[in-house]
């Protein structure tokens, strides 16, 4: 495993905690090795980023880490998947995960119901006992939506517009008090303001959340990770494509001197 | 490595409520049951009425099948009679719907008028299938049968000659009931037809219009053919669904139990047999009743498991 | 069928086609004509079966065909179908009360919760189902049910009626649930709501409305249903004062009467088939435009 980062190369992962790491940690989808010896270990509110190419198994990735994966029956994984040093997939039920571990979604995925209804799912199906009218306003102000929405709490999630309705879907993942928010690539579908909206979130988030983010934008990850991981696909003897963490670092060095020869072309957009 | 104790956040993830798992658990069990009981609801109409149909079975055997009397005072039972007549009308009735139905979706399939009126056919033409059965029934005795009157006496005169039209017209028979099964199937053919021709690559027709084909000849050498397994299962669940008709049968057929080739005679069908005298039946008559259904289900069971098949195939290229 | 499978079709087509010359028109316009005629042929049963259950059912529609019992045969004119009017609505009611909790949950789990080969076989018996012929439920429910209990009931007619129902319900349910995107319960997944509170609280009140729309349709078809009646639910000529005993409906009200030669029978058998029809293209017609509402 030349290509693999070890964690330890990584000086300021000293400092902080670490809240998801993966060690020899292989994914596959029935025979397909989709990703193979991932080694990694994210920080506790920070914002991470993952980059890299189309298919190198950054949602097979980010759906470990919160058990999403366990939908799909060709899925397994051998290897081990931490949070705060508990093995996520031994003795431990995927639905807890996902309280803790929450998502937001490429394309906007409100529940056909209404904006406070939307907010207020969590809660009630957690069982949690809460004045759900403040857990409301609160979730909405955090996500920076409540100012557009809160006269028409009432209305129809799937009336908002797409970069409302990505809030309003991060406000719902936040709403339970997640420590960790997933994001598969979540302004992919969105026009360029309602990403920068969405971008200042995330940041603002960060001093609260741990974020891990997946991103095709160079920039985006740029503007606002404090880590970055790169992941590259090759082929391996059988012929198959199968993802691999290529290099862990933070932003800045991931940008300006990579320790790879394929992150820096990746990132300079001298990629394949 | 960060230990779990130190951080406010990443307490261990507890186990989630007793609660929460059961009413997971029990609610997949009970979902499943329930999927597995509608299959099961199936195999248990079959054996139930093969229990019930066992006296007859044993008593008559297979002759059951070829014998052709059916007399409650002697106990002499043979349903050939009704399964001629169960095939004889359904094989009228395809012959008539499968070009009618196939002729109406393409049709409507096609651009010849504006979308919007082409809902508006559709749209009626399964309304046909919407009309119960004893509606169609009704109409037949009063409206059909006595509309037919002078068709069936110049049919009798003119091609008396051929079996087929060996008898007199007298008004329910086989040719009413087959008319009318024609109407009550032709929604299923069109709506099956339709949909497979809809649903044929745009590229299909492109191309052999692209080669200065006419229309109707893409028609005839490129949709139909592409579209035909489709048309196909439409028509093997026609003929399921024209098998087991009763009640516009039982009440335009004439429910005559002796064989006759002149569809302008009575005849009598499995289905009408029920529906005729099942109320009234004695024990043993129930019993060859159940026989006579027993084959009936054996009939459209094969019919039907043939069209899912068919139609299957289809819809996963789609 | 796979693409190449059709690109060698589309080669024999064309090599078909280039051995004829092009078409003269009249082909084209014979085989227009041709299937033109033929939808016309289709419809024209539709309007005939129509405008005679309006005209001969809608002068007999009075306030005593609503509120009172059957005539005897030789009385014009007289009486009504009240008793075969409840009757349908309380087997009709009883099939539902059955067939909607088995055929929403079987479907939930085959849309939800199968995997692999068994939810395709599954489907398949409830396609097989669905092609019963209908006098065969009552069939069945006669051996299972009216034997047993050594009566014709309301009850026995509403079971037959629900076994007809089941594998409607089952499809249309599984339809319904089909639509609702995956993206919206991997949403609820997401947030850690369990199994149950996904399928009960996002994914089934987002599919209601076509399933509404589903089960609306098949409880109107059932209403129409006369074959599984005729020896479940047997007639009456009576008011119903129990579940458990011979009941009336409107469409063996209409076979009874239509089969009779006594014309004031005849003529609410057609008033009752006016009745009938107006349920079922009604509801047919509502359901197609509520369709147009829907969510997903
Ligand atoms: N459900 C699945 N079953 C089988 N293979 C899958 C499945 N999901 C993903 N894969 C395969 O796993 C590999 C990684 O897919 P993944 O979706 O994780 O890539 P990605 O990095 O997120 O790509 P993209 O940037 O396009 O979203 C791909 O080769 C893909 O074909
Ligand atoms: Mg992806």
């Amino acid at each position: 495993m030349e290509h693999t980062a070890q964690h330890t190369d990584v000086p300021a992962l000293k400092n902080t905690e670490t809240a998801i790491a993966t060690e020899q940690l292989n994914v596959y989808y029935g025979d397909f090795l989709a990703l193979r010896g991932v080694n990694m270990a994210i920080p506790e509110r920070k914002v991470t980023a993952l980059i890299g190419p189309s298919g190198c198994g950054k949602s097979t990735l980010i759906r470990c880490f919160n058990r999403l994966n366990d939908l799909i029956d060709s899925f397994h994984l051998d290897g081990r998947v931490t949070y705060y040093g508990q093995d996520l997939y031994q003795d431990v039920d995927a639905v807890q995960v996902r309280r803790r571990i929450g998502m937001v979604f490429q394309q906007p995925n409100p529940f056909p119901k209404s904006i406070y209804d939307n907010i207020a799912f969590g809660a009630r199906a957690t069982g949690l006992k809460t004045d759900l009218d403040a857990l409301v306003e609160r979730s909405l102000k955090r996500s920076a939506l409540w100012e557009e929405v809160k006269d028409k709490l009432k209305t129809n999630g799937l009336s908002l517009s797409g970069g409302q309705q990505q809030r309003l879907c991060i406000a719902r993942a936040i709403s339970t008090q997640p420590d960790v928010v997933l994001m598969d690539e979540p302004c992919s579908s969105l026009d360029p303001i309602s990403t920068l909206k969405i971008e200042s979130l995330i940041r603002e988030l960060a001093e609260e959340y741990t974020i891990i983010i997946v991103t095709h934008n160079m920039q985006q990850a740029a503007r606002m990770a404090d880590y970055t991981a790169f992941f590259n696909a090759e082929a391996t003897e059988d012929g198959k494509r199968s993802g691999y963490l290529v290099e862990f670092a933070p932003t800045q060095k991931i940008f300006d001197q990579p320790a790879q020869e394929a992150t820096r072309n990746y990132v300079n957009g001298q990629f394949g | 490595m960060a230990s779990s104790t130190s951080s406010p956040k990443g307490k261990p993830i507890e186990a989630r409520s007793q609660r929460s798992q059961w009413s997971d658990r029990s609610f997949t069990w009970l979902t499943r049951i329930l999927a597995f009981g509608v299959a099961a609801v199936l195999v248990f109409i079959g054996v139930q009425v093969a229990i019930d149909a066992m006296p007859a079975i044993r008593r008559y055997g297979l002759e059951f099948l070829v014998t052709s009397s059916w007399n409650p005072v002697d106990d002499a039972y043979g349903a050939l009679p009704m399964i001629y007549g169960t095939l004889v009308s359904s094989l009228i009735a395809l012959v008539l719907a499968v070009p009618i139905g196939v002729g109406t979706a393409l049709f409507l399939s096609e651009d010849f008028l504006p979308r919007p009126v082409r809902t508006v056919l559709s749209f009626m033409v399964e309304m046909l299938a919407a009309i119960p059965s004893v509606v169609y029934g009704i109409w037949g005795i009063f409206v059909l049968i006595p509309f037919l009157d002078p068709i069936g006496g110049w049919l009798h005169q003119n091609l008396g000659w051929i079996p087929l039209f060996g008898t007199t017209y007298r008004g329910p028979g086989m040719l009413p009931a087959a008319l009318v099964l024609t109407v009550m199937i032709l929604p299923i053919i069109t709506a099956i037809a339709r949909d497979s021709l809809i649903s044929l690559p745009p590229a299909l027709r492109q191309a052999a219009l692209g080669m200065g084909a006419t229309r109707w000849t893409a028609i005839f050498r490129v949709l139909i053919p592409a579209a035909f397994s489709g048309i196909v299962g439409g028509t093997m669940l026609a003929l399921g669904r024209a098998m087991g008709e009763t009640m516009a049968v039982t009440m335009l057929i004439g429910n005559s139990n002796d064989l006759n080739v002149s569809i302008l005679a009575p005849a009598n069908t499995v289905a009408s047999l029920l529906a005729n005298q099942f109320a009234e039946a004695g024990d043993l008559q129930i019993a060859a009743l159940m026989y006579a259904g027993l084959v009936l289900f054996g009939l459209t069971l094969v019919v039907n498991i043939l069209a899912e098949m068919i139609v299957q195939r289809v819809n996963v290229y789609k | 069928m796979t693409a190449t499978d059709y690109r060698s079709r589309a080669d024999r087509a064309r090599r078909a086609i280039a051995e004829q010359t092009s078409g003269p028109s009249y082909f084209d316009l014979f085989w227009t004509g041709v299937a033109g005629f033929f939808t016309l042929l289709a419809l024209i049963p539709l309007v005939l079966v129509l405008v005679y259950v309006v005209i001969r059912g809608f002068s007999r529609l009075n306030w005593a065909a609503f509120t009172q019992l059957p005539p005897p045969p030789l009385a014009p004119d007289q009486g009504g179908f009240a008793n075969a009017l409840i009757g349908t609505l309380i087997m009709v009611g009883i099939g539902a009360l059955v067939s909607v909790p088995f055929g929403v949950l079987a479907a939930i789990y085959l849309s939800e919760f199968s995997q692999g080969q068994v939810p395709r076989w599954i489907r398949f018996a409830t396609n097989v189902l669905s092609g019963v012929p209908s006098i065969l439920m009552g069939v069945f429910i006669y051996g299972l049910f009216v034997i047993t209990t050594g009566t014709y009931s309301a009850v026995a007619g509403g079971f037959a009626l629900g076994v007809l129902m089941l594998p409607i319900i089952v499809r249309t349910t599984d339809e319904s649930l089909q639509i609702v995107p995956k993206q919206v319960r991997w949403a609820a997944i997401g947030m850690g709501a369990s199994k149950f509170q996904t399928v009960l609280r996002v994914v089934l009140p987002a599919a209601l409305p076509a399933i509404a729309t589903g089960l609306t349709l098949a409880v109107a078809r059932a209403a129409g249903e006369t074959a599984p009646l005729l020896f479940t639910a047997l007639f009456s000529q009576y008011w119903l004062d129990s579940l458990f005993q011979p009941t009336a409906s409107l469409s063996v009200l209409v076979y009874n009467f239509a089969t009779v030669p006594y014309e004031g029978q005849q003529r609410l058998a057609w008033a009752a088939a006016l009745i009938l029809v107006g349920i079922v293209l009604l509801t047919s017609i509502l359901a197609r435009w509520a369709t147009r509402k829907q969510i997903y």
